[in-house]
């Protein structure tokens, strides 16, 4: 099994590299994903976490992208809620990327 | 797109929630479906009339509980959520036993309606009648 370090602990993740424990999510775990894929979180970043961890809780899943470009811009504003803005902050697709940071699984629909 | 490439696919749930894989299933392929705008009905009759039950609670059977994701299928564009009326009844089940399905009309200023309709078997038969694709779980 693949696996990340945080704070000295292992946690396991998939060949893909998402987190197979929704649980070992820590904060630090998002910087050392980004950090594999050559990204710095910015507080424009932590906000796209923070929302599918909260669609997450209310929902048991992880948006498509179509509805979390809705959402997004629903509550952090239209200059957000586009797909330029997004793929610019998650180069690899926002869901598919972001959710992987979020410690959440891939989202439902993703190839 | 150059072409009009949407179809109308009925997605058609006969079986309670857990026990089996084929509520869980259904669901997912009606998210997957609707990520690609496809025109989205679902029907829920015989024991699938106990997927949209409200207040589940999956503690004892040690399974995840999908249930709050059925409330996602507004954001999904999935608002066509028909419930057999005779299958309710049989199993002593009204309308509001059933969870609130809400989607915000983007035509009516995103007023939030209801996404179920109680139908009868016959307006059920000719829902599948109109449909080019038909799939049951």
């Amino acid at each position: 099994m693949p696996s990340i370090e945080v704070n000295g602990k292992t946690i396991e993740t998939d060949e893909e590299g998402y987190l197979v424990n929704l649980n070992d999510w820590v904060e630090e775990a998002a910087q050392v994903l980004a950090a594999q894929d050559g990204l710095e979180l910015t507080e424009n970043h932590w906000e796209v976490i923070r929302f599918l961890r909260e669609y997450y809780d209310e929902y048991q899943i992880a948006p498509a992208v179509r509805v979390l470009t809705k959402a997004i811009g629903k509550k952090l504003g239209k200059e957000k809620g586009n797909s330029k803005y997004l793929y610019e902050l998650f180069p690899y697709g926002p869901a598919k990327q972001a959710c992987r940071f979020a410690g959440l699984p891939k989202p439902t629909g993703c190839v | 797109m150059t072409e009009n490439v949407t179809k109308k696919f009925l997605y058609v749930n006969r079986k309670a929630p857990y026990g089996t894989i084929y509520a869980l299933e259904s669901l997912e392929v009606v998210l997957i479906g609707a990520a690609f705008e496809q025109d989205v009905s679902m029907a829920f009759i015989d024991d699938g009339v106990y997927q949209l039950k409200k207040d589940q609670s999956t503690d004892g059977i040690g399974m995840k509980n999908f249930s709050p994701t059925y409330n996602a299928l507004g954001d999904y564009d999935v608002h066509k959520i028909y419930v057999d009326k005779e299958s309710l009844d049989e199993r002593g089940l009204t309308a509001d036993d059933l969870m609130n399905l809400v989607y915000e009309d983007e035509d009516d200023d995103y007023a939030e309606k209801s996404s179920i309709s109680i139908v009868t078997r016959e307006e059920l038969a000719q829902l599948m009648e109109q449909q080019d694709v038909v799939l049951s779980f």
